[in-house]
């Protein structure tokens, strides 16, 4: 009777986990009246308002009421540069956070987000899987997942040369020009070509994890990443997560 | 293929809180003591060991960190017994954020580069700032004083305009430490295949005709002029010195040298009107707004590009230093010239660049060490070696005339590094205009001024992209939305006036004005009750 009972219990409760599982997955399928869908956003012409209903997966940066944020709903992603934010409200902006978004779609040295956007937090909750787009790191669909949580695995680390040409393994500043604490970048490779990521600095600074574990990489090892994939004049991702296989 | 740049540009938006920043400071000052001030010791304590923190702004240039890294060795090497620790920045607006943050934990650094405009804040607190006239002169340690180990400048071999610059509420608050104007870096190559002939100095017509020539377009939307799908051909990466500019070229007003806002005028209407005529055909737009000039220039994607005679190094075909994959990078042929002009007979521009200020402490032994370090700046080693980082002049008379410099300057283009001709071309065409360029007065709040001047052009050229109508309604209440954020309507010409101690405080309050009034009326109801009781008790004797 008790291996009865403990049985009922457990499946009840998967059930509720299963059925947990879906209502965030329902949530971030159902938009609310006058929201765009990923799809009409992503056909929006540039300079025109944007109406979207998204999940908050990271914060960049808070600056005099100004919150710049990573987030993702299941169909994409929308980068959100200096939105309207109080200090207050941009403590409530939790990873999974649903918040509805209007602003203006641009887009910055290849770079698609949304500014001069105002916000409201609504009730919902959505962390998405970060992607693997390893085997589309060469390929023109590749801008089609800009700004989601993705993942890299089996990539190598290869050597990045700074202003004057010598090797290293990772550079503070694009050049070498920065210290400890400046944004990281390095190189990977995959499938014969190489790869310049980054650590930013407002996003991960010199305390995290994934800052350290960059600054400790050799050339040649072997590494899986999780990041947002950001574009600067071509893919550039933000890392947050490395481990060395 | 630089993420460096976001960086930079995280930080133009830093530059748009020097209001908030500004009321932050003020807040935080108000009612503080403050700091005695500092006065010249006698003699250098060479016996004890002074640590001097020193913030320093470079291009994300690696050469130029670098020369930080060598003058601090070299001065290390003179004094020994000062050690000088260097923390590093790449824009203006992060140095002036965290130094408003660190006065208030009395955390400044020693020396600092800096903007004129952010030290008329720093000065709201209480000898913050070390003014320098007194050390300049000093016989010891002044500029080429008998006990400094190096060999100083003379003051009057810093060059004039350039000291001036640093002065402001009755003292020298900075040295200059380089200068640098904008300069248009124009794609010469397709200016003529347009069928236009760049003319001899630029004028604003030219640069609008041309822009709206590069225009046409084919029927499957590929501009004619470069056959791509993207050509803007007029980017300006400073829309606040653009602005700034104009006016001036035009006589208009900005401020008096007071601090009275002048901005919201007629002539600056019209200038708007006109950014907005060249946003809408797409002939014009900004940093801000599409990102660095010099990646659209070097992609064959815009002809008129404005920055900084200090960005020089990525402006061309050839440029040294480069921000987009090598296969976008087109040929043509790269013609430096000073912006345009209204008046091309009464050239206008504007003088720029780092200067160096020095925090007050209360070791007065620590701030000399810090004034020696920052006099260190100034000798050729340093002034020569930066200035050839970027299109950058040195700042004293002693550097530009030295023969090692003069070399540099004649052996322009002969190779794409250290002699790259686009580079030196901007440095030329600086020490050719010394005389025509001009700075804007400084004051408390100048720098919120100068911000919102720039938001000016960035907004009219936003809601013309987003398909708003600019008219003199549109102007009427972007002066107005300008005025707010800024807090312009804060500043007036009351705020200098605070930093030369003449403030005028105006109307009290009404609610100061009742609490004076029932302290008053509590004061004669205890001295009636008072007389009352006397005369009580005298009546009952």
């Amino acid at each position: 009777m008790k291996k009865f009972t403990s049985l009922l219990l457990i499946s009840a409760l998967m059930l509720a986990c299963v059925g947990c599982g879906s209502k965030a997955s329902d949530d971030a399928d159902v938009k609310s009246e006058g929201v765009m869908t990923y799809e009409e956003y992503a056909a929006a012409a540039l300079d025109t308002e944007v109406v979207v209903e998204t999940y908050v997966q990271a914060k960049q940066s808070w600056w005099d009421n100004q919150a710049t944020v990573y987030t993702q709903d299941k169909d994409g992603a929308y980068f959100l540069y200096n939105m309207a934010c109080s200090e207050e409200d941009y403590a409530k902006l939790t990873t999974g956070t649903k918040i509805k978004v209007t602003g203006y779609k641009s887009e910055w040295a290849g770079e698609v987000e949304i500014i001069d956007a105002t916000f409201e937090i609504e009730d919902g909750s959505y962390i998405a899987e970060a992607e693997d787009v390893t085997s589309i790191l060469a390929s023109d669909d590749l801008i089609n997942h800009q700004n989601k949580f993705v993942s890299f695995k089996g990539m190598t680390v290869e050597a990045i040369q700074d202003a004057d040409g010598n090797d290293a393994t990772f550079l503070y500043a694009w050049d070498g020009s920065g210290q400890d604490g400046d944004d990281l970048y390095f190189n990977v490779s995959y499938e014969g070509n190489t790869y310049t990521f980054t650590v930013e600095s407002y996003l991960c600074d010199n305390t995290t994890d994934v800052y350290n574990a960059v600054k400790a990489l050799n050339v040649g090892d072997t590494v899986d990443m999780e990041g947002f994939l950001y574009w600067y004049e071509g893919v550039n991702p933000h890392i947050t997560s490395i481990t060395v296989k | 293929m630089s993420r460096v740049k976001f960086s930079s540009r995280i930080c133009i938006f830093l530059l748009t809180v020097v209001a908030g920043g500004c009321s932050l400071l003020l807040t935080g000052c108000h009612g503080s003591k403050g700091m005695d001030a500092f006065e010249i010791p006698e003699e250098f304590d060479v016996s004890k060991e002074y640590e001097i923190t020193f913030w320093a702004k470079n291009d994300t240039n690696k050469t130029q960190t670098a020369i930080y890294e060598q003058a601090i060795a070299d001065f290390e090497d003179l004094y020994p017994n000062i050690t000088v620790n260097l923390r590093l920045y790449t824009d203006y607006g992060k140095i002036y954020n965290d130094v408003i943050t660190n006065i208030s934990t009395n955390t400044t650094p020693n020396v600092c580069i800096t903007y004129p405009d952010h030290i008329a804040t720093y000065l709201t607190g209480t000898n913050l700032v070390v003014p320098l006239e007194e050390l300049f002169a000093d016989e010891k340690y002044g500029l080429a004083g008998s006990e400094v180990r190096f060999d100083s400048p003379a003051v009057n071999e810093i060059i004039p305009q350039f000291l001036e610059e640093c002065s402001f509420a009755g003292h020298y608050y900075a040295l200059p430490y380089m200068r640098s104007t904008e300069a248009c870096y124009i794609n010469k190559t397709y200016v003529e295949a347009l069928g236009y002939t760049l003319p001899d100095a630029l004028t604003w017509d030219f640069v609008w005709e041309v822009s709206e020539a590069a225009m046409a377009q084919d029927s499957e939307g590929n501009f004619l002029v470069n056959g791509q799908k993207v050509m803007i051909p007029f980017i300006y990466k400073s829309t606040d010195n653009m602005m700034i500019q104009m006016l001036r070229q035009k006589d208009a007003g900005y401020s008096t040298d007071e601090g009275e806002i002048l901005l919201f005028n007629d002539t600056t209407r019209e200038l708007l009107f006109t950014v907005a005529e060249h946003a809408q055909s797409g002939a014009f737009s900004t940093f801000k707004i599409s990102s660095y000039p010099a990646n659209f220039l070097n992609a064959g994607q815009c002809i008129f590009a404005i920055d900084s005679t200090a960005g020089a190094t990525w402006m061309g075909t050839n440029a040294p230093l480069l921000d987009i994959s090598e296969d976008k990078v087109v040929e043509f042929e790269t013609a430096v010239m000073p912006i345009p002009q209204f008046d091309t007979g009464n050239p206008k521009m504007i003088s720029q660049g780092p200067s160096v200020c020095i925090f007050n402490k209360s070791d007065p032994q620590e701030v000399l060490a810090s004034w020696l370090f920052a006099q260190y700046l100034l000798t050729n080693d340093v002034q020569i070696a930066y200035s050839e980082t970027e299109g950058y002049v040195p700042v004293t008379s002693k550097a530009q005339e030295s023969a090692e410099y003069q070399d540099y300057l004649s052996r322009c283009g002969e190779d794409n590094d250290v002699y790259y001709d686009v580079k030196i071309k901007a440095a030329k065409l600086l020490l050719d205009n010394v005389d025509h360029t001009f700075v804007t007065p400084v004051f408390g709040g100048s720098a919120s001024l100068r911000d919102g001047a720039g938001q000016l052009i960035e907004n009219t050229v936003k809601s013309v992209r987003r398909g708003q109508e600019v008219d003199d309604g549109y102007i009427d209440k972007l002066y107005d939305d300008i005025t707010s954020l800024y807090r312009l309507d804060q500043i007036g010409g009351q705020n200098a006036q605070a930093a030369l101690g003449k403030a005028d405080l105006g109307e009290l309050p009404k609610t100061s004005v009742i609490l004076l009034a029932s302290l008053a009326a509590a004061w004669v109801l205890i001295i009636l009750y008072v007389v009352f009781q006397m005369v009580k008790r005298k009546r009952n004797q």
